[in-house]
């Protein structure tokens, strides 16, 4: 579990790191403790997988990627752990997770998104998803995202 | 889309993890992409600045830290759209909201610090539209290697 000294780091970097020659220095001073503090900090709350990374993080829209698709398949379950390995692996992939069916509405149970510079990128990404997958992929769709209704990023309070 | 130089590409495409958490970070990164300290900082405060990069530094896991998160989906009549939409946005476990091209044409992420609480949004959110909520957590996550090319 967090405490409140990493309480205080997440809510002072959630916004980015300070862009000087020494960020962490400078995290430290903000928040009244030393920079070693910080720094040993960080490293354990990425190694807990607190924090996924550290580094750039993209802007897909600005980056030109502008299509993004959820695509979306009915995956035999015995076969889905080995799928979703080769599917997670697949480079233009952003997210690949295995959720629940909701027969009959809904027969899909792993997500795969794919981001593109058009949709006929992301649908030639898709078919390659699909060769990927073969025949053990027993229908599949791919759902863009037509309008952002809500974005907010994480919010943890110091 | 604007041009991209040699400098911005090495970000890009080489500091999507793995910073450094030494004393002069900028300086060890841009050993490995053959920048100088100050090149890279240059170039990250100007990516940052235009808004090609959301943000430099630590990207938080809500469930690492914790807290739960939940996908969800609904099937909105078309004329409700824009009202339901308000009424699942006034809620502040509401991360993200987006429109897509399904029957279950609204998807959004709940998140929340505390057990349970993902149960009672969803259940508010049924209550208030009268509309079903198809719960989607995550039951599996596979690996990504993903980095974003430029």
């Amino acid at each position: 579990m967090i405490d409140a000294v990493d309480r205080k780091i997440i809510a002072a970097t959630q916004g980015g790191l300070p862009l000087v020659g020494e960020p962490y220095r400078a995290v430290a001073e903000r928040i009244g403790i030393d920079e070693a503090t910080v720094i040993a900090r960080l490293k354990q709350l990425l190694s807990e997988g607190a924090i996924r990374r550290i580094g750039a993080i993209p802007n897909h829209y600005a980056l030109g990627f502008t299509a993004n698709g959820m695509s979306v398949w009915d995956v035999a379950d015995d076969a889905i752990a080995e799928i979703g390995e080769k599917v997670g692996a697949l480079e233009f992939v952003t997210h690949c997770y295995e959720r629940p069916r909701h027969i009959p509405l809904w027969p899909y149970n792993l997500f795969a998104m794919v981001h593109g510079r058009s949709r006929d990128e992301v649908r030639a990404k898709v078919e390659q998803i699909g060769q990927k997958i073969g025949p053990a992929a027993r229908a599949h769709e791919v759902l863009f995202s037509t309008r952002i209704l809500k974005k907010t990023g994480l919010r943890i309070a110091a | 889309m604007r041009h991209i130089d040699s400098a911005e590409q090495a970000i890009i495409n080489g500091l999507q993890g793995g910073f450094p958490l030494t004393q002069r970070p900028f300086h060890d990164a841009g050993v490995e992409l053959g920048l100088s300290e100050s090149e890279l900082l240059d170039g990250v405060r100007h990516l940052v600045a235009d808004g090609r990069l959301s943000r430099f530094g630590p990207l938080w896991d809500a469930e690492g830290l914790g807290g739960d998160v939940c996908l969800a989906a609904m099937a909105v009549p078309r004329e409700r759209f824009e009202a339901v939409a308000e009424q699942v946005n006034a809620h502040p476990e509401v991360a993200h909201n987006y429109e897509r091209t399904n029957a279950l044409n609204m998807w959004f992420v709940v998140s929340a610090e505390k057990a349970g609480r993902i149960a009672e949004v969803i259940d508010e959110i049924e209550l208030e539209t009268g509309l079903k909520v198809y719960a989607m957590p995550k039951t599996r996550e596979f690996f990504i290697g993903f980095r974003l090319e430029v």
